[in-house]
């Protein structure tokens, strides 16, 4: 008998590690069927549940109790079982509960994408182009905020914060001393650090990396250039504290930023030190590995690198085919 | 009468003091439960009381503490959810204030049935005065050998402490009560695991509303049989109603599950009528955090049914014409209160007490008592109330813990029943600014129950 448990999303069946959450489960099969994730970070324990945006129905418990879960359940933080029958694209009560998470995210987030550093790498951009509606109900003034100095080396604009925890869990798992967190409550909570403080840590830079939005940004990168008219290539160098993996970010033959490597959902595969980071920006201070491989969908790839390729799974399956007539119709664009 | 246990030597003078609540017969529940019955037995009797939660969820009590792990090597814990927080109910602080030692009672019955050694009594922060005097009645508890080392002599332990909770609404959530006692924000948790499998410090825990704990006193004394006589099918014992609103006599009361609404309301036993001779005209029967139901659905179901104090009955029709028992915190309106204005003054309440981490209810419920704000002050359109249903339905079901769904279905069940006096507020925008609530667009009689003639 297998140890493994066997799991279908939106008809696809696989069979993953027990104690594998279902947007996991998601993930080792790919495509569009996994559910999107504002807040959770598989590098970062505890991570995840808060957004809303991974939501997906259960419409089979198990093989033990067949049941449907009653409500919509978030796909990172729970567990597949045996059995299992999950609906996400399938589903059009997770789909409108999608878009209802879209909104209210958008709320309160400005939208300046034309001056905001993380144009182009933004998640909750990529959300709402994907999953949003064309325009807003909203119509009261938006939360804003004071910016905040918290050293010379990030820049902390709480006002795009969508309190995803992320940067949180990084001061708490990755750094030393943790000097910022979450103050006040509801829609007046927000990231702030204790009277003020310089986040000074050697893997103080990694809240940059994990903001899906333009709250944290790099201070020695902003307003140099937008993402998608720089190059992207990986690197490494023997780095005493990290790995020293890195994607180095040029313009012309100069390095302008250094990031840790991202997977196809935008997470650090490796967090990397301040010193990769900020303080070695010469070309002579690394090896080359190549260019960056870029997700297609993502507007760094534009006339770069790598051509489109939807996964298999979604091309032969006529439901998910419908389903993702859109995201067909709007890649085939590209 | 109908028959007390909780509040029966409620008017005894000195019934807070030990001496005098031992004179009752204070404690016999914790000599017999100790003397003569096993840990399992105690479970057992408090299943087939049939008793159920009396915070608001109505989950049966003795099924959930048979959920509690019992790992090798770590300890359990009780945890009393004393947090009391929901607007229109003040039962828990009534017990509290006046009967202090059935509570602590209740507490070495339940923690010696679930093998808790630690236990804490979790109270709201601003209820220093209940604080100081269950401190006191723990005091007295350990000089008289009832809690401490090998209790009565028994060789069963128990350290019993008050916690002052962080003062937030959303501390009265069990996950994030167990965060607040570990000293941490009151964030809720995400479940699973529950906190039978991970509670406190990552340990079994259970965590059970004050009245719920005090009711296993009688339980126990009388027998889960003689318990379960009282009441109506699966809603067995007595239950705490706290009376508010527009009564000649409000107050918290204690029933038998099983009184109609229609008795608890107009009869002198209990509430004595709306005040000023005045007409009813809603309810909310379970706390804030219910669906709202005008008169005639409260007092009848939509099968023509008299409508029960009974967690089955208050729930007859689902949401669309029923609503829930909650923690029992009865507010009653009459005829000259405006639902628009109670709405928006709810939504107002979990604006802010959410927690903020989760969107849904993070920005939901913002945005719903903005739009509430401008439709009482006469500046909302038409198109808003869609708007609100909408944005409710967006947080129901959505969040992580029922904060959401305690702020959307004031909202959505106001609108059900009362969408005239929404449009109203948007078509008569002067009334509606002047607060000239004459609520004359209601033209017909609001319906007045049949043979009662208190008023």
């Amino acid at each position: 008998m297998s140890d493994k448990v066997k799991v279908t999303i939106d008809g696809i069946s696989i069979e993953v590690e027990p104690g594998t959450s279902i947007l996991n489960a998601a993930r080792q099969i790919g495509g569009d069927i996994v559910p999107p994730a504002m807040c959770y970070y598989s590098k970062l324990q505890g991570s995840g549940g808060k957004c809303r945006t991974c939501l997906v129905k259960v419409s089979k418990g198990s093989e033990k109790d067949p049941r449907p879960m009653p409500k919509l359940v978030a796909s990172c933080r729970t567990t597949v079982m045996e059995g299992m029958e999950v609906q996400n694209i399938t589903s059009s009560e997770v789909l409108e509960a999608r878009k209802g998470v879209v909104e209210m995210l958008l709320i309160n987030h400005p939208l300046d994408c034309p001056i905001c550093d993380q144009a182009g790498e933004c998640h909750l951009q990529d959300l709402s182009y994907e999953h949003g509606t064309e325009s807003t109900r909203y119509e009261f003034e938006r939360r804003t905020f004071d910016r905040i100095d918290i050293g010379d080396k990030i820049q902390l604009h709480m006002t795009r914060c969508i309190l995803c925890y992320r940067c949180v869990y990084v001061a708490d798992q990755i750094t030393d001393n943790r000097v910022h967190g979450i103050l006040g409550r509801g829609d007046a909570a927000e990231i702030s650090t204790y009277i003020e403080k310089a986040i000074e840590n050697d893997f103080s830079g990694n809240v940059i990396d994990v903001c899906p939005v333009g709250a944290l940004t790099d201070k020695t990168f902003r307003f140099k250039n937008r993402v998608w008219f720089t190059k992207p290539v990986d690197a490494h160098r023997d780095c005493p504290k990290c790995s020293g993996k890195v994607t180095l970010w040029y313009k012309g033959e100069d390095v302008i930023r250094v990031t840790a490597r991202k997977d196809e959902y935008g997470e650090a595969e490796e967090f990397i030190c301040n010193d990769c980071r900020f303080e070695t920006k010469k070309t002579s201070d690394w090896v080359i590995e190549g260019p960056r491989r870029i997700s297609p969908h993502s507007v760094i790839s534009a006339n770069h690198y790598e051509q489109l390729n939807p996964p298999s799974v979604i091309r032969t399956n006529p439901a998910l085919l419908e389903s993702n007539k859109e995201e067909f119709e709007r890649i085939t664009r590209l | 009468m109908g028959r007390k246990l909780l509040l029966e030597n409620i008017n005894v003078p000195g019934i807070n003091t030990f001496e005098v609540y031992r004179q009752k017969g204070g404690y016999r529940a914790v000599e017999k439960a100790l003397k003569s019955m096993s840990p399992e037995d105690v479970v057992e009797e408090v299943k087939k009381s049939g008793l159920r939660g009396r915070g608001g969820a109505g989950f049966p009590t003795g099924m959930k503490w048979s959920f509690l792990a019992k790992p090798e090597g770590k300890p359990r814990y009780l945890v009393c959810n004393g947090d009391e927080s929901e607007p229109g109910t003040f039962k828990d602080r009534y017990l509290m204030t006046y009967i202090p030692h059935l509570l602590i009672e209740g507490m070495i019955v339940s923690s010696y049935a679930l093998g808790a050694n630690t236990s804490y009594i979790y109270v709201r922060g601003e209820m220093m005065p209940q604080i100081r005097i269950l401190e006191k009645a723990i005091a007295e508890a350990k000089n008289a050998g009832l809690l401490g080392k090998n209790i009565l002599g028994s060789g069963y332990d128990l350290e019993l402490y008050v916690q002052p909770g962080g003062g937030a609404y959303i501390c009265g959530e069990e996950t994030a009560l167990i965060e607040s006692l570990e000293g941490k924000r009151g964030n809720p948790r995400i479940k699973p695991p529950f906190p039978a499998i991970s509670g406190l410090y990552n340990c079994p825990t259970v965590v059970n509303n004050v009245e719920s704990i005090a009711a296993t006193v009688p339980i126990i004394n009388d027998g889960a049989d003689e318990y379960a006589k009282m009441g109506i099918g699966r809603s067995t014992g007595t239950k705490l109603i706290s009376a508010s609103g527009n009564l000649n006599k409000p107050g918290v009361y204690e029933i038998e599950l099983g009184v109609s609404v229609e008795e608890f309301i107009y009869s002198d036993e209990y509430c004595g009528g709306i005040a000023n001779g005045k007409r009813m005209k809603a309810v909310v029967a379970g706390g804030s955090s219910v669906p709202i139901l005008p008169a005639n659905l409260i007092l009848k179901t939509a099968n023509g049914e008299n409508r029960l104090i009974t967690y089955e009955s208050l729930a007859d029709g689902g949401f669309a014409t029923g609503t829930m028992l909650g923690s029992g915190g009865f507010v009653v309106f009459d005829e000259d209160q405006c639902i628009v204005r109670n709405t928006w003054n709810y939504s107002r309440f979990y604006h802010h007490e959410s927690c903020g981490q989760c969107s849904p209810c993070r920005e939901g419920t913002g945005w719903m008592e903005k739009v509430l704000h401008r439709l009482e002050y006469g500046h909302g359109k038409l198109s808003d109330i869609d708007l609100l249903v909408d944005v409710s339905k967006k947080i129901e079901g959505n969040t992580i813990c029922p904060l959401g769904d305690a702020a959307a279905w004031p909202v959505a069940s106001a609108i059900r029943h009362f969408r005239d006096e929404f449009e109203w507020h948007v078509t008569h925008p002067d009334e509606a600014m002047q607060r000239n609530y004459g609520l004359a667009h209601y033209a017909d009689p609001l319906p007045k129950p049949e043979g009662v003639t208190a008023n």
